[in-house]
Order: C-alpha cells, then sequence, then structure tokens
C-alpha cells in the first residue's frame, strides 16, 4: 500500500466478504426449496429467498469494486484519495441501507414493505433484480455519486492513466444505466423494455470495463509487464465488448413483444460477445508468460488467470449456446439460463473481485503477500468453489436440456409441474455442488486467519 | 499485438466503436417504440390492468414466476396462463385466491396473497392482456 488512504478499502472488502457468505446460504436455501418444494414455506418464500440471494449478490459486487476503486484510483493517480472520511461515511449508509433491505424482506410480507416505503409514489419494486424498495434506489444513488465524485476529485488532482479512466468510465456507466431502473412504464412490454438496459448493458457492457481495469491492474501489479502492452489490449477488449454487447442486447427482444428484426441484430451482435472474453484468456496467459517478475503473491495470480477462464465460459460459451434466436425460442426461461446466469456471474464478476481483494488485501494488511500456508488454504478455496461452480453449472444445464426435451421441443408437452418433478435428480446434485461452494467459501474466509512466516512488509 | 497497431488506433476503435453502435442502438430504440403499439395493444392496457400489474409487482410473483420467460424458473409460466386455463379470468382468480395459508406439504407451494376481489380481478386482467402481445409464436406451446 503506498497511499495511506486507500485502507479504506479495506471496510468494502471486508463488508463484500461477508454478505458473500449471506448471499450464498441462501443460495442453498433456494437449492433444498427446488428440492422439497415447501422447505422453510410459508416463513421464508421462494421468491424471498431469491430476492435476499440475488441482491446481495449485486450488493457485495458494489461493495468489491467500489473497494477496488479506492484501492487502485489513488494508486494509479498517485496521491491520496480526495475525501477518505466521506469513503467512510458512504460505505455505512451503503452497509447500514443495505442490511435494512434485506432485512425488510426477510421480516416484512413483501406488499406490506412496498406500502410502508410508498412504492405508488414511484413504483420501481417488484420486478426481477430491482425489487429494493424505490428509497434504498434512491440511496444508492446518492451513494454512487458521492463515491463518483470522491474518485473523480482524486483523479482529476493526480496522475491519469488508462486504467483509471476506463474504471471511472465503467463506474459512471454503471450509476448511469441504474437510472433506468426509475423507468416503469403501466405497459409491461415498455417495462420490459427498458430493464434491460439496467441488467443488460451492466454485465455484458459498463461491468466489462470495470472488470477490464480491475484485472489489467492486478496483472501490472502481479507480472511487470509493460504498461503500454497492458493498455494497448485493455482498450482493445473493451471496445469489442461495447461493440457487440450494445446490440447484443437485442437477445433478450425476441420474445417480449418486440420487433423481429431483433432476432437477427440480436442473434449476429451477441453471437460475437464472446470474442473479448476470449481475447481476456488470451491477454492473461500472455502476460503471465511474459511476466518480468515472480510476485510472491502467488494466489492473486491463480484468481486472475481464473476470472480469465471462467468468465470466458460462463459468459462466452455458456452464453453463445443459447443465444441464437432459433435455440433460445426453446430454452428461453428456463434452467440453461439458470446454469449460464451463474457461471457468467461466477466467473465474470466474483472472480475478479476476489482476484483484487487476493491481491490488495495483504498490502492492506501490512505485506507484500500471505504466507506460503495462508496462500495454500486460498488455492484450496480457490479450486473448491471454482469446481463446484463447473458442477453446478453442468447439472443445470442437463436439467434444462431435458426440461426443453419433456416441455417445449415436442409434439406432446408435459406440464412445468411434471417436468419439475423429473428433474429432481440434477437439481440433488446441483445442491450438493451447492454446498462443497459453501465449504469452498468457508475455507476462503478461515484462510484470511491461517498464520504463518508472512513475506517481507509493504 | 505489434507496432504497427498502436494504443491510440487501440484507443479511437474504442471510443468511435462505442459511439457509432451507441447511436446505432438509439436508432433502433427510437424504431421499436414507435413499432410498439401495433404489438402491445395497448389500446387495450384499461384500469385493471394497470391495478394488475401493480398488484403483480407489489407481491413479487416474479421471484418464482417467468412472464414472457424473464423471471425466476420454480413455478409455471404465466405469459400464456389466460390461454392455458381455457381463457378464463375466472380461473386464474379461482386459482390465487384458493391457495392454502401453509402451502401444500411436499409440493411447490404458492403463497396466500388475500387479494382483494378488485385485486384478483386486475391481476387476471393483466394476466389476459399479456397473453394477447404479439410475442413472435412465443412460448412454443401451450405448457409455456
Ligand atoms: C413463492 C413462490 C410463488 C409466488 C411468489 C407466486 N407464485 Fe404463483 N405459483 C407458484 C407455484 C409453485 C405454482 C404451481 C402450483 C401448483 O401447481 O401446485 C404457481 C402457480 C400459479 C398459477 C397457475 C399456473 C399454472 O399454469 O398452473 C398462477 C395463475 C399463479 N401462480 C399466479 C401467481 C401470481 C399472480 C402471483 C403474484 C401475486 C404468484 N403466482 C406468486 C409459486 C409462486
Ligand atoms: C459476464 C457476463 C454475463 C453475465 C454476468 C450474464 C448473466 C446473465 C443472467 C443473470 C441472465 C438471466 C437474466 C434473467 O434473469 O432473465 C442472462 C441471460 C442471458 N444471457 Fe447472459 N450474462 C453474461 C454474458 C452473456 C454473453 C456474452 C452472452 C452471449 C454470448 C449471453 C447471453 C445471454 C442470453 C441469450 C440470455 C437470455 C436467456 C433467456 O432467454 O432466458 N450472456 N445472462
Ligand atoms: C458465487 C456463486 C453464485 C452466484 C454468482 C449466483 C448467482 C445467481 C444469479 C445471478 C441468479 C439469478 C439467475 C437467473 O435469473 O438466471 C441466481 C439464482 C439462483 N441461485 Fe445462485 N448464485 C451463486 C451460488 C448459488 C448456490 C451455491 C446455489 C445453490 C446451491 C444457488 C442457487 C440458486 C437458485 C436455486 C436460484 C434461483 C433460480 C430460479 O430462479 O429458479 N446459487 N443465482
Ligand atoms: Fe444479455
Amino acid at each position: 500500500m503506498q497511499y495511506q488512504s486507500q485502507s479504506v478499502a479495506k471496510l468494502y472488502f471486508i463488508a463484500a466478504i461477508g454478505l458473500f457468505l449471506g448471499q450464498i446460504l441462501f443460495g442453498t436455501v433456494l437449492g433444498a426449496q427446488y428440492i422439497w418444494g415447501d422447505f422453510l414455506f410459508p416463513a421464508i418464500p421462494f421468491n424471498v429467498a431469491r430476492m435476499v440471494h440475488t441482491n446481495l449478490l449485486i450488493v457485495w459486487l458494489l461493495f468489491g469494486f467500489m473497494g477496488a476503486a479506492y484501492y487502485l484510483i489513488p494508486e494509479e493517480s498517485e496521491t491520496e484519495l480526495f475525501s477518505p472520511i466521506l469513503a467512510i461515511l458512504m460505505f455505512w449508509v451503503f452497509l447500514a441501507a443495505g442490511a435494512a433491505t434485506i432485512l425488510a424482506y426477510l421480516l416484512v410480507p413483501y406488499a406490506t414493505l412496498a406500502e410502508i416505503t410508498m412504492n405508488d409514489l414511484l413504483p420501481t419494486m417488484g420486478r426481477e433484480f430491482l425489487e429494493q424498495p424505490t428509497i434504498t434506489k434512491i440511496g444508492i444513488v446518492i451513494v454512487a455519486l458521492s463515491f463518483l465524485f470522491n474518485i473523480g476529485m482524486t483523479m482529476l488532482k493526480g496522475r491519469k492513466t488508462v486504467i483509471s479512466m476506463i474504471m471511472f468510465l465503467g463506474l459512471v456507466g454503471l450509476a448511469v444505466f441504474f437510472l433506468f431502473s426509475f423507468v416503469n412504464p403501466h405497459n409491461l412490454i415498455e417495462d420490459k423494455f427498458w430493464w434491460w438496459w439496467v441488467v443488460h448493458l451492466w454485465v455484458e457492457g459498463v461491468w466489462e470495463l470495470i472488470m477490464g481495469a480491475m484485472l489489467a491492474f492486478v496483472l501490472i501489479k502481479t507480472t511487470g509487464v509493460d504498461r503500454e502492452i497492458i493498455e494497448k489490449w485493455l482498450y482493445v477488449i473493451i471496445a469489442m465488448s461495447l461493440i457487440t454487447g450494445l446490440i447484443g442486447m437485442g437477445h433478450h427482444y425476441y420474445w417480449i413483444g418486440t420487433p423481429e428484426y431483433w432476432q437477427w441484430w440480436g442473434s449476429i451482435f451477441s453471437a460475437m460477445e464472446p470474442i473479448p472474453f476470449f481475447m481476456m484468456v488470451l491477454y492473461t496467459f500472455n502476460m503471465v508468460n511474459q511476466r518480468r517478475r515472480e510476485h510472491p503473491n502467488k494466489v492473486a495470480l491463480l484468481w486472475a488467470q481464473g476470472t480469465a477462464v471462467m468468465a470466458f465460459l460462463g459468459a462466452g460459451v455458456w452464453g453463445f449456446i443459447h443465444t441464437l434466436a432459433p435455440v433460445n425460442y426453446y430454452t428461453h426461461g428456463t434452467q440453461v439460463t439458470a446454469a449460464h446466469g451463474h457461471m457468467a456471474f461466477y466467473g465474470a464478476y466474483v472472480m475478479i473481485t476476489l482476484a483484487i481483494i487476493s491481491y490488495a488485501m495483504p498490502l492492506l494488511r501490512g505485506r507484500v503477500a500471505n504466507s506460503n500456508q495462508a496462500q495454500i488454504v486460498e488455492m484450496w478455496s480457490f479450486w473448491l468453489m471454482t469446481i463446484a461452480m463447473v458442477f453446478i453449472t453442468l447439472f443445470l444445464t442437463a436439467a434444462g436440456v431435458l426440461q426443453v426435451w419433456l416441455q417445449r421441443y415436442t409434439e406432446t408437452p408435459m406440464g412445468f409441474m411434471e417436468v419439475q418433478d423429473k428433474l429432481e435428480i440434477f437439481y440433488m446434485m446441483r445442491e450438493i455442488a451447492g454446498i462443497v461452494f459453501l465449504i469452498g467459501l468457508g475455507i476462503y474466509i478461515y484462510s484470511f486467519f491461517v498464520g504463518g512466516e508472512e513475506e517481507a512488509s509493504a | 499485438m505489434s507496432e504497427v497497431f498502436t494504443k491510440t488506433m487501440a484507443r479511437n476503435i474504442f471510443y468511435g466503436g462505442t459511439t457509432f453502435f451507441f447511436l446505432l442502438l438509439l436508432a433502433l430504440t427510437f424504431d421499436t417504440i414507435s413499432v410498439l403499439p401495433e404489438r402491445d395493444h395497448r389500446e387495450n392496457i384499461t384500469p385493471e390492468v394497470v391495478l394488475g400489474k401493480k398488484v403483480w409487482e407489489d407481491n413479487n410473483c416474479i421471484g418464482c414466476h417467468t412472464l414472457l420467460g424473464e423471471g425466476a424458473y420454480f413455478a409455471p409460466e404465466l405469459g400464456n396462463v389466460y390461454k392455458r386455463f381455457g381463457n378464463s379470468t375466472d380461473a386464474i382468480k379461482g386459482f390465487i385466491m384458493s391457495r392454502p395459508k401453509d402451502g401444500i406439504p411436499g409440493r411447490r407451494s404458492m403463497p396466500q396473497f388475500n387479494l382483494s376481489e378488485e385485486e384478483l380481478t386486475g391481476i387476471a386482467e393483466f394476466l389476459k392482456w399479456t397473453s394477447e402481445v404479439n410475442t413472435a409464436n412465443w412460448p412454443p406451446n401451450i405448457q409455456g
């Protein structure tokens, strides 16, 4: 750690990991409800557990991105953070708002929550991933604005690098597209149309800039490869992301009432969306091979390589398999979608966040890298979580293919509930893999407490 | 990457490409919004349908169900449930009304929402309207 104010990142990273644990606990609850339909009913209905699972995911990733920015922006700008106090204040505001919202999901019926938060004044609730009360959404915007102000001012007074510019651009995009969550017309079709401007333009648009910047930062630090080379790659990768991903949004406009021409636009452009993810693999492994130094933090590099590979598999390969309109006609809204959603989110955004935490946390705790023992424990958690996620994806894909076969791609379609009964074995195996994931996460958390001979202090 | 391809060129491709394709997206969006009325039959969005969408959102139905293929994959697709239930809004209302408070043992269960008659009519009309949107022939069959 070169600048004192980078230490605010530590708070953000700790919160991120804590919420991550909550997310996965509720994931295993959901997995159990898929097998035993009445598990925890009516105390925690499926939809409530799901909101908790997905919203915790988004919130902890946002904590991770903000922590990453607070860590890397001062270092890139070669100056102290504009206002560490503001960063700490906003941390507590965001944590309190997030915790209150999650608790409210669990403690109050959703309709009551909508009522007491006066959703009718500006209805934004009740849509997938955007379930937060309007007041929470407004809070998110305020936190985002002061965060952007803080890192923006830091960049203004310091050195401007490509990495910090791209990071900033991605984060501004994140905030700007979140504003579409306030657009909720009475017309369901228009509502759905704009909803994707948040969800798709996040994960297949501006978040890729954030991911690219974080990955480039970790690679520069751990491989010592010339910044010029890394920055050139970064530009090409994110250029491809947006060139393919903006019109690629058409892959969500096939069957929701939007015109048929989207089947062409969406299929052609989204079929190219794997390209930037593939380039990320090439580039990461290239940079590691050309490395000019042996950084003692081996596990950070493992996460960096892991994120490139898993993002390519989850987003690139699993995205491609259902993105062409004639295929999506059958797979739309099935377990195939869930399979893809899991591996893509894990591979791209979970793993890049864990990569930067892995790199920065030891430095924030006053050492270049953790002890060998601690790194080995963390590597175990890497493999357990990653392999568990591969299996979750495979089981869900198998379930999805069978679901399509029995319910859709047939002359004699079976009803939804009947088909689900037949998929039980896959849901069983998914749950087991999910528990392995949870164990892996437990080991990950434990790795922070493993002592041993530490590397020279930073 | 070779020396002929410079960082400045890469940067220009990023900014130029992004601008171009964002403008293209805006153009397509503009066209979509202008032709949507023919496809979504918005003339049929009555106050009941509007209320139905509110009930849909206030009770987070999307957290278990898909609607036109989007949402959660735990419970049946509802975009065409009106047709699956024999073009009957009463059947939809009856189903929602009759959910046991404590669920059905061993089966995936839907909560009892205690909706008023007005809200039930709203949600049924909303699902009826949704089933009439031109969705390019999706879902493939009546089972959704
Ligand atoms: C906790 C999960 C959950 C929530 C929330 C939920 N449902 Fe359901 N719903 C189900 C399940 C499970 C079934 C299948 C029940 C069965 O077949 O026994 C179902 C079935 C239905 C059906 C019949 C579908 C068919 O094809 O048989 C309708 C209509 C319906 N739900 C409407 C709604 C509406 C409207 C809401 C919101 C007010 C809602 N549901 C919220 C779980 C849920
Ligand atoms: C890291 C990047 C990505 C993430 C995190 C991600 C995540 C997701 C998630 C969560 C969904 C489900 C949305 C819903 O609930 O309705 C989804 C849907 C979809 N994704 Fe991705 N995705 C990524 C990249 C891609 C790419 C690159 C492609 C194409 C090559 C793709 C193709 C699709 C398609 C076609 C759907 C719609 C599925 C359906 O019809 O049900 N995704 N994605
Ligand atoms: C880091 C790991 C995880 C990530 C990133 C993640 C992400 C997600 C996302 C994005 C969704 C929404 C999916 C969609 O709309 O397509 C979701 C839903 C879900 N997740 Fe996870 N999840 C993780 C771990 C788990 C685990 C370990 C389990 C279970 C054992 C689990 C079970 C579920 C279930 C059952 C759903 C609901 C699917 C449905 O709508 O029917 N998740 N998760
Ligand atoms: Fe998408």
